[in-house]
């Protein structure tokens, strides 16, 4: 097995997702196969081969820095799941 | 002749003549959408009271004599795309009620002519899938035979396009989202070069893949959006610096002494007869146009699918990383501090799917693997975008077929996701070379399937496809064939 149960685990906190226990043994073996399909890239000599992060060659874009227009605080709020007084609100960090 | 039935530029040469009215078009639409909608399900959100007021505003506009391109033409657009003001929840429970403050660029380009938007489409959940199976709205079905898909991720539009529930559509395409489900429907889809058109206020999946692309009934129509939404624009900074073309001006171009290379490695086993027979056949008819043709090899192309499923998932975990329940998208309820308000909306917003590609890329990133996964996929990349450098030094286009059989059975992949992925194993690796690519129906099945030819081209090359597709189109009719949508579907 390429990916535990465990890893499925550790790999699910840092998404921030949540499984049942069915539900992790089905990824686990699901996962496990789609890495296995991947395996056959080790067969390609890629020594000295720079990875390409985007297809066309751009380089940095620059604009003046000046304020410009933007979206409005209350429009901002509008599709807030909880905004009260000009805030996002989020529930306790600090327990 | 129903007006729903026609073509973008057929419509604009009635307008301009004064023997209809945009108002007179989109009624045609809507009943039309009454009459079949409910087999297809090809949309999430209609717009009907927007769009009988926008085709009041285009018919003035035609009384003034300002008609342009798009002036009055009833548009579908793939909810993945901001509109201001209307509902876009990209196929997912967690974008069910996001309501964007402001207007995508390719809408702002569109809006210029004053089209009519009649709908957003349906579409796998964040554009993740080949069958539009998985969105949270429902199963889309395909025009052509009830029972199977569209295609995917555009299939909302593809459908709604093969069904005249619209005149066109735009889609988007990361890995054959646009090409795969025109072919299933037998329509024409194009995905531009990378950064042709801005995805300013498209929902992100994987960034150094998307594109926006037009959806259509043949390849004019194709051209005349294609030219409307191409162009720089400075809110997306990967588009690039080139002014917008007209393509319409390569329609009717001959193609004598064009060299169309075809890549050996796609004609693998597992390809259907059917799909075999009907892309030889069409080889034949552009040879009978003065083409030529060569077998050519892209020697990396069997690790397309492995470098687009490590890439693609990678960046999608850290575009939807987003939606935490905070600024927008739902939220989950009776949770227990941040933490767990975090996982809760996340775990409950998102489907399957989506969430077997974010713990894929996850897992691709995560210290330890991130070398051998996501490092060794970009680099395998820059190999897949070399064997086509090299395959265009001596062809003008590639000629593929756009999948590798008709459209399947819904329900038939749903279980084994490898196997979903495979069906875009003729289109990736443009996304991966950032090259654009059409396709075009060539054909139709024993069953009556429609059956879809790819053309690839080189970087900003989009008017050569559409020559090429014109001139194939002009000697040919599958574009004109319309699937009968009875009850039960078969013929």
């Amino acid at each position: 097995m390429k990916i535990t149960k465990e890893e499925v685990d550790k790999v699910a906190k840092l998404a921030r997702l949540g499984f049942t226990e069915e539900e992790k043994e089905k990824f686990a073996s699901q996962l496990n196969s789609i890495l296995v399909y991947f395996d056959k890239l080790g067969e390609v000599d890629t020594r000295g081969i720079e990875p390409t992060s985007y297809a066309s060659a751009i380089s940095n874009v620059f604009r003046d820095d000046k304020v410009e227009s933007s979206v409005s605080k209350e429009e901002s709020l509008l599709n807030a799941p909880d905004g009260k007084r000009d805030c996002f609100r989020v529930p306790r960090i600090i327990e | 002749m129903e007006l729903y039935r026609l073509t973008i530029h057929e419509l604009q040469e009635m307008l301009r003549k004064g023997e209809v009215t945009s108002r007179d078009i989109t009624e045609s639409v809507f009943r039309r959408i009454e009459e079949v909608e409910g087999k297809t399900r090809a949309f999430i959100t209609l717009m009907k009271e927007k769009g009988f007021e926008q085709a009041e505003m285009a018919d003035m506009r035609i009384k003034e004599g300002k008609q342009s391109r798009l002036t009055g033409i009833p548009l579908a657009i793939k909810d993945n795309m901001c509109i201001k003001g209307i509902k876009t929840t990209c196929g997912s429970k967690i974008l069910e009620n996001y309501i964007p403050p402001y207007n995508g660029t390719v809408i702002e380009r569109l809006k210029e002519h004053l089209p009519v938007f009649i709908g957003k489409t349906n579409m796998d959940e964040f554009a993740m899938g080949s069958s539009t199976e998985t969105s949270y709205f429902g199963v889309t079905r395909n025009p052509w035979d009830l029972e199977r898909i569209p295609g995917g991720s555009s299939g909302g539009s593809a459908s709604a396009v093969a069904a005249d529930e619209c005149i066109a559509a735009l889609g988007s395409d990361t890995g054959g989202s646009i090409r795969q489900p025109a072919a299933c429907c037998g329509i024409v889809g194009l995905k531009p070069t990378y950064g042709r058109v801005s995805r300013f206020g498209l929902v992100a999946f994987a960034s150094s893949l998307d594109q926006i692309g037009p959806m259509t009934k043949d390849v004019r129509d194709c051209s005349i959006l294609l030219s409307v939404i191409s162009g720089h624009d400075k809110l997306d900074s990967t588009s690039i610096d080139l002014e917008a073309a007209d393509y319409e001006k390569y329609l009717g171009m001959d193609i004598k002494g064009l060299k169309i290379g075809i890549p050996m490695e796609y004609f693998i086993e597992g390809i259907a007869p059917d799909v075999d027979k009907s892309l030889w056949s069409a080889v034949k008819e552009l040879e009978k146009l003065g083409a030529t043709y060569k077998e050519i090899s892209l020697p990396h192309s069997e690790h397309a699918v492995a470098v687009y499923y490590l890439i693609a998932p990678a960046e999608a975990s850290s575009n939807l990383a987003r939606y935490d329940g905070v600024k927008y998208g739902y939220r989950a309820s009776g949770t227990k501090g941040l933490m767990d308000m975090y996982t809760q909306t996340r775990s409950e917003g998102f489907g399957q799917e989506v969430k077997r590609r974010i713990m894929l890329g996850t897992y691709a990133l995560s210290a330890g693997y991130y070398d051998a996964y996501y490092k060794k996929a970009s680099q395998v990349r820059t190999l897949i975008k070399r064997d086509f450098d090299e395959a265009f030094k001596e062809c003008d286009v590639l000629l593929t077929p756009t999948a590798p059989t008709p459209a399947f059975k819904i329900g038939e992949k749903t279980d084994n996701p490898l196997q979903m992925y495979l069906s875009d194993i003729f289109t990736i690796p443009a996304n991966l070379a950032g090259i654009p690519g059409i396709s075009i129906p060539c054909g139709f099945s024993r069953e009556g399937l429609p059956i879809g030819l790819q053309l690839l081209g080189k970087h900003f090359d989009e008017g050569r496809l559409l020559q090429v597709a014109y001139a194939f189109e002009q000697h040919t009719d599958y574009h004109l064939k319309k699937p009968v949508i009875g009850p039960s579907n078969r013929r």
